[in-house]
């Protein structure tokens, strides 16, 4: 069975519409490919579905029914609670002050990551010099190198610039680390681009700067997307950096949504809990559903060639 | 400046295509010989200006940052960095620590059991997936939206199914099959096991990805061959695919490997490492004593053995896929 079914559809696909039979939809292989997939998509929207129906559940109507079932009564209130009133600590502003924090830290960190890491690719690509090649094999090892053992020593080196607490501080972390990745993908697809392109205007006079705005920029901004892509979803989805250098007014919302969620006072609310939890990861969702094929070719990107 | 951009564009032009640019290269030297000789270092000067940012953090933090942790991993520093010599005490302390023996079990067992899984898991979906099925987009869009969510968003919403109360234990119970038992979150001993299914639901779509874009890139003559030579489905897959797909699988080896090391955000927000201690990982034990316990030194030595880790899975990488590139 295994070795036919698979011989005809290939077949099929290959000799054009005439040939495959009508029954071939409820085969045998069909029933058992399309259950397994079906069956693991339970498995991975399970949770997205358990957190979206526990949202709009009331308090009561979740201690007497169950995680599973459709809520009753559809309150909003939950979300209201979550955005406006939970408590982290002594502070009861809800997770808006962290949404506020994670936009001030995102924008800066984007744009400077991105910004530093693409004239680095360029500069390697099209303006090798002596030890260029080291100081960018440094950084892809650097890539590697787990995180807690540079911790303190940028603790330091931000207490020493001033910025240790500060959004800015953050800010200057998340390039830091973004940059291996992003100088990789610049660099890759600088590298790519037609060399003739550089020679015409190197021959017409343009400099470094010239070529860069003029001609890479505005070819290069397919990347960009895929660039900023990978940045927004990372830097919004970090946790480590910012429970570390930032200070309770500047926590970034992954960290003030774990410290609502996991504050040991007061009567859990786990409606209000899995609101908060939607709304902190609401932002990398809708950039994944409207990004799509964008998306999987920026962690392609990342990873294949990483 | 002008006469020293001159004498790079000649360089680089000479340089990839040595027999073609002569003239080139020789125009290049009036240039320098014109110029005065210390001019070399301003050459290319604006891109040498423009990666300062790059060689500031190739030198200071990865390699300056990395070797400052190692080198005072060897002093007694507690609340501040103090260069005050002890020797290997902080490793002695440290692999004499119940913490960290726990750390390092529940690592190793996340490691080798999600390595396994992750990798089975990601094949087989974007084997099922490259069967050129309907709603291919469909399904590749539901297997990886996880990875598009953060750690501590993942570890809560698990943390929150697993609820012994209202979770899926629960559930069953109501339903009637009393004696269902299912709280991993609760259990020192199957803790490790609940992070592990909330790990895979956010990861395995990378890998997933990574295997599919290996799938596509085989050339359809090899399936026929296969169809040609009578060959079952799941001995193509098992015998002549998986061994094309080499690299690939060292690529995602190597993803993996370096995300399971870095696993921390998620053992926080699950269980932030209870019951008890039953189920911290390094990266935690790292922080908490860097930024709780005020206890640097025992910081600086786990995140020093964290590094030593990570030398002994890249080496062996690094060598096969660098070393083997220059043979082959």
């Amino acid at each position: 069975m295994a070795d036919v079914s698979p011989s005809t559809i290939d077949a099929a696909s290959m000799a054009g519409p005439r040939g495959t039979k009508p029954k071939n939809r409820l085969s045998r292989r069909n029933i058992f490919l399309y259950g397994t997939l079906i069956l693991i998509s339970v498995y991975y929207l399970l949770p997205l579905y358990v957190m979206v129906v526990t949202s709009l559940k009331g308090m009561p109507e979740i201690r007497m029914g169950n995680i599973f079932s459709p809520p009753v009564e559809v309150t909003f209130e939950p979300w209201v609670k979550a955005w406006s009133e939970a408590c982290t600590g002594l502070n009861c502003d809800g997770l808006s002050r962290g949404f506020g924090n994670s936009v001030r830290i995102l924008i800066p960190s984007v744009a400077l990551s991105i910004t530093i890491a693409s004239i680095n690719g360029y500069a390697l690509a099209n303006w090798r010099f002596k030890g260029s090649e080291v100081f960018f094999t440094i950084l892809i090892i650097g890539a590697f190198v787990p995180y807690q053992t540079m911790l303190y020593p940028i603790v330091i080196l931000l207490r020493e610039i001033g910025l240790m607490g500060s959004v800015w501080g953050l800010v200057l972390v998340h390039s830091v680390f973004g940059m291996p990745i992003l100088t990789l993908l610049f660099r890759n697809y600088f590298t790519a681009m037609p060399e003739e392109l550089f020679k015409a205007a190197r021959v017409d006079g343009a400099g470094f700067w010239g070529i860069y705005f003029r001609i890479m920029l505005p070819m290069s901004v397919p990347i960009f997307v895929v660039a900023m892509i990978l940045q927004v979803t990372g830097i919004w989805n970090d946790f480590l950096f910012g429970v570390i250098y930032t200070k309770p007014a500047t926590y970034p919302m992954t960290v003030q949504l774990n410290n609502i969620v996991n504050s040991v006072q007061g009567v859990k609310e786990y409606n209000v809990n899995m609101a908060a939890t939607l709304l902190t990861g609401l932002v990398p969702l809708v950039i994944y559903f409207i990004s799509g094929k964008l998306f999987v070719r920026g962690i392609a990107a990342g990873a294949v060639k990483g | 400046m002008w006469t020293s951009s001159h004498g790079q564009i000649d360089r680089r032009i000479a340089t990839p295509e040595p027999g073609l640019s002569g003239l080139h290269l020789i125009c290049g030297e009036m240039d320098m010989n014109a110029a005065k000789r210390p001019n070399r270092w301003f050459r290319n000067l604006s891109a040498k200006v423009a990666s300062i940012p790059m060689i500031l953090t190739a030198l200071v933090v990865f390699v300056g940052g990395t070797a400052w942790t190692v080198f005072y991993s060897f002093t007694g520093s507690r609340l501040l960095p103090k260069v005050k010599f002890v020797g290997f005490d902080q490793y002695e302390r440290l692999w004499s620590t119940r913490r960290w023996m726990i750390s390092i079990e529940n690592l190793a067992v996340y490691g080798i059991c999600s390595l396994i899984l992750t990798m089975v898991l990601g094949f087989t979906l974007a084997a099922l997936l490259d069967r050129k099925i309907r709603f291919e987009n469909t399904f590749r869009t539901i297997f990886l939206y996880p990875f598009a969510l953060s750690f501590v968003v993942t570890g809560l919403a698990w943390q929150w199914i697993l609820n012994p109360d209202f979770g899926l234990q629960g559930v069953v119970r109501r339903w009637g099959w009393e004696s269902f038992n299912f709280d991993p979150l609760n259990n020192p001993d199957l803790v490790i096991y609940g992070l592990l299914i909330a790990g895979m639901w956010q990861g395995t779509g990378l890998v997933m990805v990574i295997m599919l874009a290996g799938l596509r890139g085989i050339d359809e003559d090899i399936w026929k061959a296969t169809r040609v030579d009578g060959i079952g489905l799941v001995k193509t897959y098992v015998q002549v695919i998986v061994p094309m797909m080499r690299p690939v699988f060292v690529t995602a080896l190597v993803i993996i490997s370096s995300g399971i090391i870095k696993l921390y955000d998620l053992v926080v927000a699950q269980t932030n490492g209870g019951p008890g201690i039953s189920s911290e990982v390094p990266a935690k034990y790292v922080i908490d004593y860097m930024f709780k316990a005020q206890n640097l030194g025992q910081g600086f030595a786990a995140s020093t053995m964290m590094l030593v880790s990570v030398i002994i899975i890249l080496v062996p990488w690094a060598y096969l896929e660098f070393g083997g590139k220059k043979h082959g």
